[in-house]
């Protein structure tokens, strides 16, 4: 066990994984020799060698469709898109042919490719270096979509996607990379070792894709989220008081119907909260399906806290960002509802 | 002042009721070009991206260094080939005009790519074609019922029904599956020719895609990634002339060979006479061993003509003018291939007309056998449950319960 940050964390699944399977490779912008711009492949080049850790020309349609053919090929490409706004180049590649390509040839060829990606705000990122597009990817057919919010779960999950046969986009929301961010960007930077999702096993485990963690217990609702809003959640909730339930869902698709039924139909209370745009974010996908299998249990409206509908401000990253206040804001609504 | 500047809107040679011209066809000479060793360094041939290999002459003799050395024996053979993928398209094609199947894709006249090619690499080499590539899986051997079923989307279909006809694929056969979004299947063939070189294997990689899709942006990744890695991969433009309605010129042919668009990126370019079964074989086979000693990738430009449409929805005497096939100066594969037979004493017209006859048997009896497996309209159909497999490994809780929803309206019990 060590205490990692979120970045060590990956670099150490990337490791244990590569260790156990020949066959997995990374390749990716500037992760070879360099070892990655947030540093996630640091030192497995020199490890692994040159010809599984492989610095890619920067054409992110080319590092994802030349991963399809490597994973077509019997190897376990981990495909690093150095942000989550570089990945557009590439989407004609995920969508058409990734995610499809099991269901077209009627499961006679597959590529079991991983595609890391940091994503979210709160970096000073502005519009190019601060979206959560994982709507994008969660609307898709053939594909999982995971992200994780702290150190433990990244290298479970991270290990569980690159094992996977299916594709999986693995989101890394990069403002908690070096530590918990509650929303607050007045507050000094706290550091994973304040936390107990930093503290990390070095050896090999896996947490299967599709379980959601109950963060945090509690009867009076339930606040479904994942990557840094579930800090921001846990904040908020912490000065209220109220007794809320916080759902991180770690892993989008697939999603785990059962936990969220479970707990709103205890507390018939929902809100959820994600950074990523509010229209048609994954929210609505979860509001619907909140509807659909709890309707009945609910005492009051579904609740959403998202990012506006702009795009992704520079000047005014904290008034886009929904932090604490409009997270309590929102469960005040939905705590004074009838 | 008035601005010097012009917007150029390329246009073709002819339009419908025009005469046909191809005199922007720069051709060499049959054997003119020389064959530079394998391992020649790619800035020692540049001059191959712009002429043309060439072996066969007007009157079917063959021509230079580039000459193959097939037998006579296998000569025959492609012959066949090449009828058989006639006669099934042309069967296919009817089918279509009759309501038998949605959708077709003849490969009319570009027919000695996909048999030259095929017969020039190894089973273990890995295809990645396009959708006029139906004699590449015909080479193979491919059972022509297989490909019927797929475009019938019937219970033998490889495909379950999920995909639109002409997508084929055949694993065994190392023949990937065609995708309806253009050029994407070339950086899947650099990458399949990355990991055959990571693992230390000597099978390398072939794609295909049209004059069109070059200028995708795949078509630029793929060369990048194939020139940086030097991946061993074989990849092929076909320039047929036409891309549904646009000649050339739009994909940006009128200045520079398409064979030439990896100069830039240190991967030699070979422009050859498409319509000519030894000179294609002959330059497959150089590229081939190029890549398989690690002297890299290969783009190759097959010059020929789109005999027909681009597609059954496609009505090309909208565009060009009708009579524009019989005007080009490489002529039929077909009837090139049977001519030098024929000069070589191992042909005769008797023997063609013969063979012809018993390729477009073997299609109808095929057809038959395809049928009984169902069509569009009757005899056995796919299970609609199978609709929700293959999504992910294993079918997720959400799609079992569609699946449910969809039985329970069809009154099905689950």
């Amino acid at each position: 066990m060590s205490q990692m940050n979120m970045i060590q964390a990956i670099n150490s699944a990337l490791d244990a994984t590569m260790e156990k399977d020949p066959t997995v490779i990374i390749l990716g912008e500037d992760v070879g020799y360099f070892g990655g711009v947030f540093r996630c492949t640091d030192g497995l080049q020199a490890k692994y060698g040159e010809h599984r850790v492989i610095d890619a020309p920067i054409a992110e349609g080319g590092i994802i469709g030349s991963a399809i053919g490597i994973g077509v090929n019997g190897l376990r490409p981990v495909a690093e898109i150095q942000f989550a706004d570089y990945i557009y180049p590439g989407l004609d590649q995920i969508i058409s042919e990734l995610a499809r390509l099991r269901y077209r040839s009627a499961g006679e060829f597959f590529s079991p490719v991983t595609i890391r990606t940091p994503c979210g705000g709160g970096i000073r990122g502005g519009q190019t270096h601060s979206q959560s597009p994982e709507a994008l990817f969660t609307h898709l057919s053939g594909i999982k979509t995971v992200m994780p919010s702290s150190p433990y779960d990244a290298k479970g999950l991270l290990i569980s996607a690159i094992e996977s046969d299916d594709p999986v986009v693995f989101f890394e929301p990069k403002r908690i990379y070096n530590g918990p961010f509650d929303g607050d960007s007045n507050k000094p930077a706290v550091p994973w070792s304040t936390h107990p999702g930093g503290e990390v096993p070095d050896s090999y485990y896996s947490i299967p894709l599709g379980e959601a963690a109950i963060v945090q217990a509690g009867d009076e609702l339930s606040i479904i989220t994942y990557g840094t809003m579930v800090h921001v959640a846990q904040a908020a909730v912490r000065t209220m008081g109220v007794n809320a339930e916080i759902i991180d869902l770690r892993s989008l698709v697939p999603l785990d119907i059962e936990t969220l039924k479970r707990s709103v139909n205890k507390t018939g209370r929902c809100l959820i909260a994600h950074e990523a745009s509010k229209f048609c974010g994954f929210g609505a996908e979860l509001a619907a399906t909140v509807q659909e299998e709890c309707f009945w249990h609910l005492e009051a409206p579904i609740e959403r806290v998202a990012g506006w509908d702009t795009p992704y401000p520079h000047a005014f990253e904290w008034e886009y960002f929904p932090g604490q206040e409009r997270v309590m804001a929102g469960i005040r609504n939905v705590m004074e509802a009838a | 002042m008035a601005s010097k500047s012009r917007l150029h809107i390329p246009r073709p040679s002819a339009r419908p009721g025009e005469v046909p011209d191809f005199s922007y066809l720069a051709l060499s000479e049959p054997g003119a070009v020389a064959r530079p060793a394998c391992d020649t360094p790619a800035s020692k041939i540049e001059h191959l991206a712009h002429e043309m290999v060439r072996v066969l002459d007007d009157d079917g003799v063959a021509q230079g260094e580039w000459q193959p050395g097939l037998s006579p024996e296998q000569l025959q053979d492609a012959l066949r080939l090449m009828l058989l993928t006639r006669q099934f398209d042309d069967r296919m094609h009817r089918m279509q005009r009759q309501g038998k199947i949605s959708f077709y894709m003849q490969s009319l006249g570009e027919e000695a790519i996909s048999i030259g090619q095929g017969m020039a690499l190894k089973s273990g080499d890995m295809l990645f074609p396009s959708y006029r590539n139906q004699g590449l899986f015909i080479q193979r051997g491919t059972q022509l019922v297989d490909l019927m079923s797929q475009c019938l989307s019937n219970t033998r279909d490889m495909c379950k029904g999920r995909q639109m006809p002409v997508m084929y694929h055949n694993k065994a056969g190392n023949l990937f599956s065609i995708s309806g979004n253009l050029a994407t299947q070339y950086p899947h063939a650099v990458g399949w020719a990355m990991a055959s070189a990571i693992k230390g294997e000597d099978h390398i990689a072939a794609a295909w895609v049209g004059d069109g899709s070059t200028s995708e942006a795949d078509f630029h990744y793929a060369l990048t990634f194939a020139a940086v890695y030097h991946a061993p991969v074989i990849l092929n433009v076909i320039n047929n002339q036409w891309a549904i309605s646009t000649f050339q010129g739009i994909a940006g042919g009128e200045r520079r060979a398409f064979a030439a668009r990896g100069l830039g990126l240190g991967i030699p370019g070979i422009r050859v006479d498409g319509n000519d079964l030894l000179a294609v074989h002959a330059v497959t086979q150089w590229a081939a061993q190029r890549a398989r000693e690690g002297d890299g990738p290969t783009l190759i430009e097959h010059v020929t003509y789109r005999g027909g449409p681009h597609s059954t929805s496609d009505d090309p005497s909208r565009y060009r003018p009708k009579d524009e096939w019989q005007a080009f100066p490489l002529g039929d594969p077909v009837k090139r291939l049977k001519q030098h037979l024929i000069n070589i004493g191992h042909w005769s017209d008797e023997q063609h007309a013969a063979l012809d006859a018993e390729q477009k048997e073997i299609v109808i009896a095929a057809w038959k056998e395809a049928i009984s497996f169902g069509t569009m309209t009757d005899g056995p159909r796919l299970d609609v449950a199978e609709m929700f497999d293959d999504v992910y490994v294993e079918t997720p809780p959400s799609l079992i319960r569609q699946r449910q929803q969809l039985l329970a309206l069809k009154g099905v019990k689950s």
